[in-house]
This record gives structure tokens, C-alpha cells and sequence, in this order.
């Protein structure tokens, strides 16, 4: 037995540790190296932390995700020009998914932009990109006029709460009254004893759910990782890795930068343009953000060529990262960006890159694994979507 | 978990328990631990040849696929048909949950593998601890 995902022997720099490592290792958590940072993959099993996510709660150490604060009057006009989402429609207290372009109109990276206040915005970043991200801020920044950059990364140890029963979880640590928090919101109060905590209801598992924000010190850090442990521990909590993060995302239909998209991909190929303001009758001028010219010529040509499509294996098979996509007949016409059994809908799924002709839903294509071409249809996405509240 | 000191290993993680010519093979408990989840397990069909060092089957996890390589040389005999449906047996009970039976065509090939002491020094090297 030799498994795939072994890695080449070549000296790699030493593994970033967040300031919850030592605690993930004493709880005997199964560590990775993920884009350079050693983090746990898992600790009970990925599949019950998974279906922990789905039907009670989970926690998550997500530290290794970078933020850079834009500061001054000149913020907003900063952060509309490096990203594409309109960040002039978000109100103090409110966070909107967005991403940071190159001038081709494909990702330097995907980012949630939170509204602190008028002259203030916090970036949330990817892990694996922190650095390029911030030398790609710095330098479109350039000699913008009263505007401040500062990569506050290492100040905060992040924390995901998730699940349906993460507010009840998170309610018994905080005097804030997280019920009027709503999705993609977020506040600022007390959480086990500290002051000032940013507390935001977001996630990347298509679940309900909270981030919070907490001083980055080894103390603090596994404190209040024990607290919300304990919180939870009558609703079933789990301490989850990045392997069910990555299969609740995937299920969710959720881009995975290195994956999904990259910058060779753009936006309209990644399915990512609801969320791009490039203006037209009903949604007034857009924005002059980095990568629009490209997006708007790629429009005037008739689309994007291939598209980000949702497969579901027909026959018996697992598709996965880097698998080809073909025809029936086995012509090669795409790839596999991510592709896992899926725990909670018990399938075997994938997010693909396939020409504009085989994106269509319940079209049947091929996926080539070790040589044997395996049967998959092109699916709705998300994969899954959670149940509304009937509260 | 102890390996049964019966069995024989290879440094791929599987192990195989033989009586004369007859064989039993499955994967370790430390092989199993690091897949996680097994969701899936690809055999080969009863009487299909083996050969030692070469790859049989492929048993995948939620997060991993790994190839399963034969032990010994042989022909296959039998199929655990329940691992379509009970992959995760294989993570309950690692030792007892076997793959497939095998004749084998030269048992002294049993002499090469790993005896579970030799086993357990050659996870813990390539573990580190």
C-alpha cells in the first residue's frame, strides 16, 4: 500500500505552526503540510467531524487564513480598485465574498471584505497566498493617496464555529446577542472573557455558523479553544481538520483557491461573475477594479470557453483532484479541480473544468481513473444547500 | 494495536497470514490509520494471478487513494465481497479484516517479508517516533 498523496523529498522551509499547534498535537490531531503550515487533517475521523458539522457543531482552527487591514479616507476607494465585488454597498457591520484580480480577469485571490467602519476594511485572505497577497496589495496600492496597509495575520488566532448548533454553542460564551447577527454580519463583544472580539457569521462549509477573531497568544488561543469545547460538548461538539473542511466546502460547492481558481482561471469561467460589479442597466456604472477591461472584452467575445461544471460519478468510482475529464469515447476535454466521496450526501462528487458544450446539466461525460473511464453527469451546484431555519 | 507475530508484512503496509500454500491478505492497522475512512475498495476477481511487489487493487479513503500490492505470487481464490458495502470494516478491525485468499505458487517468498517485530521498527523509522 503506498498512498498518492506523498510528497517529493525536496528541503522545504520549516512548517508555520498557528498558536493552536501544540494543542492540535496533544489531542493526537493527524497533522498535514497545507500550503506550508503544519494543521490537523483530522482528529476523530473526517467523516464524523463532517456529519458533527452537518447535524450539531464543529470547531475549527482557521488561523493560518491572512488579514490586511486597509485604513483611511482614501480605504474604500483602495479596496474597490483591487477587488471586484462592490465594497460601497456594504454597511458598517456587514462582510460580502469577494476576490482580487489580475489584469487578465483571472484570481490572485479569493477574499471576504469586511466593513469595520467608513474608513476602515479588513481583508480575510487564503493561507497558501498570504504573501504574494500582500505584495500584490502593496504594489496597486502603490501611491494611492491616505490609505494605510497593514497585515494583521499573526495578531489573530481564527476560530469557525459551524454547524447548526454553533450559536447555541457560542451563546454560552458570549453576552452578545448573536440571534440578530445575520448571515454575512458580524459585531463586536464579548467572548469567553475577552473584550472586543470580532464575531462574524460566516464559514466555508455551507453550514450556519461564526468566526471569531481572538489574540493570537499560545494562552488565550488554546483557552478559548477548550472553552468552546466544553460549550458544545452537550450538542455533540467535535474538534474537526481540513479534511472535513475541505469535503463540507466541496459539498457546498465552494472555490478552493489552487483549485477552482487560480490565475489562469477567470472569473466568468469559475461561475465567480455574480459577484463581480461590472456594471450594467440594473446595477448602475460597476466599479474600475483590476481585471474589469479583461472581464468586460472576455464578455464582448461570447463568454468564456470552459466552465466550472458539478459532476456526480454515475458508476462505481472516485474522482479526484486532477483526474482528466473526457468523452464517452475517451477524448481528453477537461479536469477534475476537486473531487471526493461526499460524507453527508453519500456520492462521489467533483467540481470540473469542461468545455462550454459539456457544461449542460445531465450531460453525461467520463472521468479517467487509473485508466478506466468511469461514468459521471454534470449536476447542479451546490451540491448541497442547507435547510432553512423554520424559526 | 499489536500485529499478530503469525502474519508477515510488507513495507507497503499489507500483511498476509498463510498456512502451506493457502493465504490470507489484508492491510495493516498503521496503513489503515493513515488513510482515514476507507469508502472504497477495488480487488481483483477470483483467479486472477498475483505477483509479489506488484499492484493487485486500490483501497481509497475519504481524502487518499493508495494502490495494494501483493505480497507473495499466487493466484486469487476468494474476494471479501462485504468490503463493497463495508469498506470501513477495515478501520474497525484492520488484523482480522481480510481482502482476498490466494494458492501461492512459491511459499518460501514468505521468507522475504517482514516478521511483525521487523514490521513495527520499519513504521516507527519511517514515522520518526
Amino acid at each position: 500500500m503506498e498512498t498518492a498523496t506523498n510528497t517529493a523529498s525536496n528541503p522545504a522551509p520549516p512548517l508555520r505552526k498557528t498558536a493552536l499547534n501544540a494543542s492540535h498535537r496533544a489531542h493526537r490531531a493527524k497533522m498535514v503540510d497545507f500550503g506550508g503550515w503544519d494543521m490537523p487533517v483530522e482528529y476523530s475521523g473526517l467523516i464524523a467531524e463532517h456529519m458533527a458539522v452537518r447535524t450539531a457543531v464543529g470547531l475549527f482552527d482557521v488561523s493560518h487564513m491572512g488579514d490586511i487591514q486597509f485604513r483611511g479616507p482614501g480605504s474604500l476607494a483602495a479596496v474597490q480598485r483591487l477587488c471586484m465585488n462592490d465594497a460601497s454597498k456594504l454597511a458598517v457591520g456587514q462582510a460580502q465574498y469577494s476576490a482580487m484580480l489580475t489584469p487578465e480577469g483571472t484570481f490572485v485571490d479569493d477574499v471576504v471584505v469586511h466593513k469595520l467602519s467608513d474608513n476602515d476594511y479588513l481583508l480575510v485572505i487564503n493561507a497558501g497566498t498570504r504573501e504574494k497577497d500582500v505584495a500584490w496589495v502593496r504594489k496597486q496600492v502603490g501611491t494611492m493617496p491616505s490609505i494605510h496597509i497593514s497585515d494583521y495575520s499573526d495578531y489573530y488566532t481564527q476560530l469557525a464555529i459551524q454547524g447548526p448548533k454553533a450559536e447555541a454553542t457560542l451563546a454560552k460564551l458570549t453576552d452578545t446577542n448573536l440571534s440578530v447577527i445575520k448571515n454575512y454580519w458580524f459585531t463586536f463583544g464579548k467572548v469567553c472573557g475577552l473584550y472586543n472580539v470580532m464575531i462574524a457569521r460566516t464559514g466555508y462549509t455551507g453550514e450556519d455558523g461564526f468566526e471569531i477573531y481572538i489574540p493570537s497568544d499560545e494562552p488565550t488561543s488554546s483557552r478559548v479553544w477548550g472553552e468552546i469545547l466544553n460549550a458544545g460538548a452537550e450538542f455533540g461538539i467535535l474538534p474537526c481538520g481540513l479534511g472535513a473542511r475541505n469535503t463540507l466546502r466541496l459539498e457546498s460547492a465552494m472555490a478552493l483557491y489552487g483549485h477552482e481558481i487560480s490565475d489562469t482561471i477567470n472569473v466568468f469561467e469559475a461561475n465567480l461573475a455574480r459577484y463581480a460589479k461590472l456594471g450594467g442597466t440594473a446595477d448602475g456604472p460597476g466599479t474600475d477594479f483590476v481585471g474589469r477591461a479583461a472581464l468586460a472584452a472576455i464578455q464582448a467575445a461570447g463568454g468564456p470557453k470552459r466552465k466550472l461544471v458539478g459532476l456526480e460519478m454515475i458508476e462505481r468510482g472516485i474522482g479526484r483532484d486532477g483526474y482528466p475529464v473526457c468523452t464517452l469515447g475517451g477524448e481528453r476535454i477537461g479536469e477534475i479541480t476537486s473531487g471526493s466521496p461526499a460524507p453527508f450526501l453519500k456520492k462521489n462528487i467533483a467540481l470540473a473544468y469542461v468545455p462550454i458544450q459539456y457544461a449542460g446539466l445531465d450531460k453525461v461525460v467520463a472521468v479517467q481513473i487509473r485508466g478506466q473511464l468511469v461514468q459521471a453527469k454534470v449536476v447542479a451546484t451546490p451540491f448541497y444547500k442547507r435547510p432553512k431555519k423554520s424559526t | 494495536m499489536a500485529y499478530p507475530t503469525t502474519y508477515r508484512y510488507t513495507k507497503e503496509h499489507e500483511w498476509i497470514s498463510a498456512e502451506g500454500a493457502t493465504g490470507t491478505v489484508g492491510i495493516t492497522d498503521y496503513a489503515q490509520s493513515s488513510l482515514g475512512d476507507i469508502v472504497f475498495v477495488d480487488l481483483p476477481k477470483v483467479g486472477d494471478p498475483l505477483e509479489a511487489g506488484k499492484i493487485f487493487g486500490s483501497v481509497e479513503s475519504v481524502k487518499a487513494v493508495s494502490d495494494l500490492f501483493s505480497p507473495v505470487s499466487g493466484s486469487v481464490t476468494a474476494i471479501n465481497d462485504e468490503l463493497k458495502d463495508k469498506p470501513e470494516w477495515i478501520n474497525s478491525d484492520a488484523n482480522t479484516t481480510w481482502m482476498l485468499k490466494l494458492t501461492l505458487s512459491d511459499p518460501a517468498e514468505l521468507d522475504t517479508l517482514l516478521t511483525a517485530e521487523q514490521y513495527v521498527a520499519f513504521v516507527a523509522e519511517e514515522t520518526g517516533h
